[in-house]
């Protein structure tokens, strides 16, 4: 069953992101003033992968709940920031962003991190 | 091509927009922390008792800094990469980390700040590569005045 909300948290995450990331630069870019917050508000309604990316945070953060309500967060968390690491590849091949060496360590440092700060 | 001044403009509001957010999830997150801690009801799937912990001042001003923080890291990934805004605001766990050693006062063993050093040391680095490799024009904000775009 761990095994079933791992997955399910990683999967839903990392639609969850790609989603959101692929929409907002369509969008172009956005501002966090009282006035760009509303703009984003309104954004979320009118775009439906922008929706999609929300419901599968919603799934993501449920069945991570539900992880750590059986688990220990030292399991919970390096095991689900494995999103991390297919995030990170999926902007290469999806959002075609260059990753770059420099990059591409400092990813791997940070994923380094999380999984200490977790365990 | 941009030129240099709307170029530092750009990355200084990318910055700018990134620290709103890691504020915002780090002072979210220990609202919600520290208002959970004195719920008096176990939470279940009883959809209920959430509705009852958002009674609680800390629970509901939390839940309300997380929304907005989810916003803001909306606005992030319209101004940068995915590959780049995943590793820069994996800085808020370390800030989480430090807000409950400071506020919470609980205890950080040396394997976490070894972990916090990591992610500082990795997001510095991801910090220094360009914060937009991809080159989609925006197609929602072309009827919005030029002077609007970076407010």
């Amino acid at each position: 069953m761990k095994w079933l909300l791992v997955s399910v948290t990683v999967i839903a995450t990392v639609l969850s992101d790609l989603a959101q990331s692929h929409e907002m630069k369509r969008a172009g870019e956005q501002s966090v003033s009282a006035r760009g917050l509303g703009r984003l508000l309104q954004l979320i309604v009118r775009r439906r992968l922008l929706i999609l990316g929300m419901a599968c945070n919603a799934v993501a953060l449920g069945s991570f709940m539900a992880l750590v309500q059986t688990e220990p967060l030292s399991f919970a968390v390096p095991a689900s920031s494995a999103s991390f690491v297919l995030e990170t590849l999926l902007a290469k091949f999806v959002l075609h962003e260059k990753l770059g060496a420099r990059r591409a360590a400092g990813a791997l440092a940070v994923l380094a991190g999380v999984v200490l700060v977790g365990g | 091509m941009k030129n240099v001044p709307q170029r530092s403009g750009a990355l200084l509001k990318t910055y700018a927009v990134l620290v709103f957010f890691l504020a915002l999830q780090a002072g979210g997150n220990s609202a919600m922390a520290w208002g959970m801690k004195h719920v008096p009801e176990r939470m279940s799937i009883n959809p209920a008792l959430y509705l009852r912990a958002l009674l609680n001042p800390f629970v509901s001003l939390g839940i309300a800094a997380l929304i907005l923080a989810l916003l803001a890291r909306l606005a992030l990934l319209s101004l940068a990469d995915l590959s780049f805004v995943l590793p820069v605001t994996a800085v808020g766990y370390v800030l989480t980390v430090a807000v409950g050693k400071v506020f919470l006062h609980e205890t950080v063993s040396n394997q976490r700040w070894l972990g916090a050093l990591l992610i500082f040391g990795g997001a510095a680095l991801v910090g220094s590569t360009s914060r937009n490799t991809t080159s989609s024009e925006p197609v929602l904000n072309e009827a919005q005045p030029v002077s609007e775009r970076f407010e």
